[in-house]
């Protein structure tokens, strides 16, 4: 099999009629796995016991003409920050290290009801913080594309997995284009949903008004069939939309034609790298030729996107891990004198460095007399930010942008500066600020052959024009070495 | 002494008495082997999710509906962050900017008059858990119990809060005593176990107090340094300990002194108030909206809702006590107390009772029993309609009082009706003149002597024939019919 026809869209129907087994399916992931694993290091866990019951259970269903779900047989990855019941759910972290959770994840209840196959857990920047995958506790995944390479981040894990063939579809999450940037990175799509289009429950929390699950997968359509089976209101959730799921994976074919698709100056501007300047030119023109009206539109407070994403995911960080304490579960400090060296030390060795930067950060933006100066005016900064679209979707259907500023760049090149790495993301976090859904989809490579997508972006709850656009830019084949 | 004017702020923790938690679904129920009201939700796992229940806003209206107080349109939560064991998320989701309600009043009567105090605000949130320090000395381990953890709590805050700008002093509307402070909980105590919101089991720790205290400075114009006292769970402990730390702040300003401001705690055992240590109060919160929930709408329709059921409340029922049943303020008083009660009462007088013999009754023998018994006279095995029975029974003078007093015991015992009693027993008031007039004669035949003696003037024996008579009839004569044959007899 090779990876166009390795979709859940060929698969699915096969295994159905029962041309293709799913067990056939997981063998031969498994046989990717061993021989790309060891190299890419995409996975924290890979669960092939769970896999082959799971796989082995579709095959009964099916021989015995029962009814199966949407994904049935389809090998999926995890990314090791959504709780799965009975396994280890680490997010990349020592402190989490053997962390059990005794509950699955909504979006993992409705993978299991949609009969889905799970892989294992992939790797991730610790607790979702980072743009390469190399802040994992467990050791840095690599670019299946470029070993040398890093997959982007957090999502990295199952980016590599996807892109690699080790798995058929897999979840992210998206907290500032931690889903997106690594597609990008990758060569596959990654779609961050509307906040709160997907249950939050079972994710464990990076930045709670940011953070959301997305599909990746090698296309389109793909992470449309999958966003069918994850989004949708959640008794477990009070901030996820009680609105009606459509079925995002009609009218993926619709074309771009008539739409009004806009094209914001401050993207393209300096910073981005010259080859994917002019290889989105090049789509942006074709899209202009299938039909679509480009519009060229301003988002003003795109510069200040950056600042005013890390003063907010930073100050939630600092609450939502406070709970990493050493008392009830995860990782303890040994031989600790007393209440407040077991904190300390605890909470010391047990995170990486980036993770404890951020800590220190969103506490002191939270702190009395800092407040006002750093949260409070982030917040203001983050409502103008998402006036800018508002005003924007008043004008366009959707918005056309690049997801990052360069294509993947080598393991270490960044780790020193955290302010340079904090910058690939200068494209993706305006989304996660404003709530909206927002896509890459391959759309070409560099002169070294590196992958780079195209962003996607629409207004909330646009799903299904992103993703018809997307499809629409997937269709020209701009990803494929020419 | 009279020189200072003492101002005190109480900030009440009510536990509601929700069935479930404030955010997750596990059982509100006090106590439970420890660690078994417990689930990831408030035993703040990762990746889980708060999720409001709705009966805890739905008691909060309550309360704010019958302290007066302006309700918010919409309210929110923050996360107020520090480290402790016991508090599994590091941060208590509560309300600091956007809380539930804003001002009403509480009205106590100090020394016959009315007193409003008024409240600044009305908060929710959670309770964290216990933290128990073994008294064993070779184990050093500090256990937690999580039972508590996400009990509902409503925060009643009363004015004043000195240190925000707009507090002036007006010692009409403050707490100006350790009485008033007492009688102040005592009556929201009343109030919020009228609503049916709470225990208020004080054991139980279902309400506890912080209180701050500050001296008037007449002179500046301004409020003393105030000092805050944590932790107060009863109303005899939290007495002493605002007297102690009143005439301290008083012993420090007439020296000419500078109070301190800090943080007491009020140790039962010495029965002194000292500081706490510096490092348990060096807080900073870092409050910040909570984005795991939805800002909180209270619509219209929910406040409309919430007003059905609010009861009458005891001050309104007290007065129409007395306005309606003619009861004295002392019996209306006693019998408005207590939700139950006054239920109970209005019970017996909806059935037909004279309102002034059912107080009677239930303030004398209905209260003796319950006590005795220790229940609720809400489970009391005489109901309202069967003590109104007995009563009809009296009044059409098919039994006497004295007779009804022991039909009662048997009630309570039996759980029978009283006309069931009265007929098994053959208790029924002897009122046939003929069958009593042969009583009377045989009594008065036996007594020749005391007979001869009234005769001769000593008119007290009157008392003595009737006694023996009634005892003749095993007590069932009518005694004003006894009455007038005896004196028929003798004249």
């Amino acid at each position: 099999m090779n990876n166009a026809n390795f979709t859940a869209a060929a698969l699915v129907p096969q295994i159905l009629e029962g041309s293709v087994r799913a067990t056939d399916v997981l063998d031969t992931v498994f046989a990717t796995i061993r021989e790309q694993e060891p190299r890419v290091h995409a996975f924290l866990q890979v669960t092939e016991d769970l896999a082959r019951s799971q796989a082995e259970q579709v095959d009964r269903k099916i021989a015995e003409g029962k009814p199966v779900g949407p994904l049935a047989g389809i090998p999926i990855g995890i990314k090791d920050n959504l709780c799965v019941r009975g396994g280890r759910t680490t997010c990349a972290s020592r402190i989490l290290e053997p962390f059990v959770a005794p509950y699955d994840a909504t979006v993992i209840s409705r993978l299991r009801a949609a009969d889905a196959v799970f892989v294992g857990k992939t790797n991730l920047d610790e607790f979702a913080m980072g743009s390469s995958t190399e802040n994992s506790g467990f050791g840095a995944t690599r670019n299946p594309i470029d070993l040398e390479r890093v997959p982007g981040g957090s999502s990295g894990g199952s980016a590599a997995a996807i892109a690699a063939g080790m798995c058929v579809l897999a979840l992210g999450s998206d907290t500032g284009g931690s889903i997106r940037q690594p597609a990008s990175f990758c060569g596959i799509v990654g779609l961050k949903p509307t906040y709160s289009r997907v249950s939050r429950f079972g994710l464990v929390a990076f930045a709670s008004s940011l953070d959301q699950i997305g599909p990746m997968a090698h296309t389109v359509r793909d992470a449309a069939m999958l966003l069918n089976v994850i989004a949708g209101a959640d008794a477990n959730d009070s901030t996820c939309s009680p609105d009606p799921v459509p079925n995002y994976v009609e009218g993926l074919e619709d074309g771009v034609r008539g739409l009004r698709l806009g094209v914001p100056r401050e993207y393209f501007g300096e910073g981005l790298a010259p080859d994917i300047k002019s290889g989105l030119e090049k789509v942006i023109h074709r899209m202009e030729r299938e039909g679509a009206e480009l519009v060229d539109i301003s988002l003003p407070h795109a510069p200040y996107a950056i600042g005013t994403y890390y003063l907010i995911a930073t100050s939630e960080a600092s609450a939502n891990l406070a709970r990493y304490d050493g008392v009830k579960y995860g990782f303890r400090a040994k031989d600790v004198k007393n209440l407040g060296e077991m904190y300390r030390r605890t909470r010391s060795e047990g995170f990486g460095p980036e993770v404890k930067r951020r800590i220190l950060l969103g506490t002191y933006a939270l702190s009395s007399g800092y407040y006002d100066q750093f949260y409070v005016k982030a917040q203001k900064v983050r409502t103008l930010i998402s006036q800018d679209f508002e005003s924007a979707f008043a004008k366009v259907d959707a918005i056309l942008t690049p997801t990052t500023p360069d294509t993947a760049f080598k393991l270490g090149e960044k780790t020193s500066d955290p302010l340079q790495m904090y910058l690939v993301d200068i494209y993706t976090v305006s989304a996660n600020l404003a709530g909206i859904p927002g896509i890459s989809v391959p759309a070409g490579r560099d002169r070294s052959g590196l992958p780079f997508g195209m962003q996607v972006l629409g207004p909330k709850f646009g799903e299904p024009v992103v993703l018809r656009v997307a499809r629409a830019v997937e269709m020209l084949r701009p990803g494929e070495a020419s | 002494m009279s020189n200072y004017r003492v101002v005190i702020g109480l900030e009440i923790h009510l536990q509601l008495a929700t069935r479930t938690k404030v955010f997750c679904g596990c059982s509100n129920e006090f106590g439970g082997e420890p660690n078994t009201h417990s689930c990831p939700v408030c035993l703040g796992m990762p990746g889980v999710l708060p999720v409001f229940n709705r009966q805890v806003l739905e008691y909060a209206l309550r309360l704010a509906r019958a302290l007066s107080s302006n309700v918010s349109e919409r309210c929110r939560f923050v996360r107020k962050n520090y480290f402790y064991p016991d508090l599994p998320k590091g941060y208590q989701i509560s309300q600091f900017h956007e809380c539930l309600a804003y001002g009403g009043a509480v009205e106590i009567d100090v020394a016959g008059t009315t007193k409003r105090i008024h409240l600044d605000r009305i908060q929710i949130e959670e309770d964290a858990g216990k933290s128990l320090h073994s008294e064993d000395s070779h184990m050093e381990d500090t256990l937690v119990d999580v039972n508590r953890c996400g009990t509902p709590l409503l925060e009643i805050i009363s004015k004043p809060t000195p240190g925000s700008p707009d507090c002036v002093y007006d010692p009409s509307v403050y707490l100006n005593s350790p009485d008033e402070a007492i009688t102040y909980w005592v009556k929201l105590r009343q109030l919020t176990r009228y609503l049916g919101i709470s225990e208020c089991n004080m054991e139980e720790g279902n309400m506890r107090a912080d209180a701050n205290i500050s001296i008037w400075d007449e002179a500046r114009g301004s409020f003393g340094t105030k000092t805050e006292i944590k932790n107060l769970n009863s109303f005899k402990f939290a007495h002493r300990a605002l007297t102690q730390e009143i005439a301290r702040h008083i012993e420090i300003l007439s020296g000419g002194g500078k109070v301190k401001q800090e943080t007491m705690l009020y140790d039962s055992a010495t029965d002194t108030v000292a500081p706490m240590r510096s490092k348990e109060e060096a807080h900073d919160y870092r409050y910040f909206p909570e984005p795991d929930l939805v800002p909180v709408v209270i619509t219209e329709e929910l406040l409309a809702q919430v007003r059905k059921n609010v009861p009458e409340l005891p001050d309104e029922r007290r007065k129409r006590f007395v306005s309606q049943f003619g009861l004295t303020r002392d019996a209306a008083d006693l019998l408005s107390a207590e939700r139950a009660l006054a239920d109970y009462f209005e019970g017996v007088v909806k059935s037909g009772s004279e309102p002034r013999t059912a107080a009677n009754w239930v303030m004398g023998d209905v209260l003796r029993e319950t006590n005795a018994r220790k229940v609720d006279v809400s489970i009391f095995p005489v109901s309202p309609a069967r003590l109104a029975e007995l009563i009809a029974l009296v009044a059409s003078g098919t039994i006497n009082q004295n007779v009804a007093k022991d039909v009662f015991a048997v009630m309570v015992d039996s759980g029978k009706q009283a006309s069931q009693i009265v007929e098994e027993r053959g208790l029924a008031q002897i009122s046939d003149e003929s069958a009593l007039e042969g009583v009377v004669a045989e009594v008065m035949g036996r007594f020749p002597g005391e007979v001869q003696r009234f005769r001769a003037g000593e008119v007290k024996l009157m008392g003595f024939f009737v006694g023996q008579v009634m005892k003749a009839t095993k007590g069932r004569a009518n005694p004003a019919l006894v009455n007038d044959l005896v004196r028929k007899y003798l004249s």
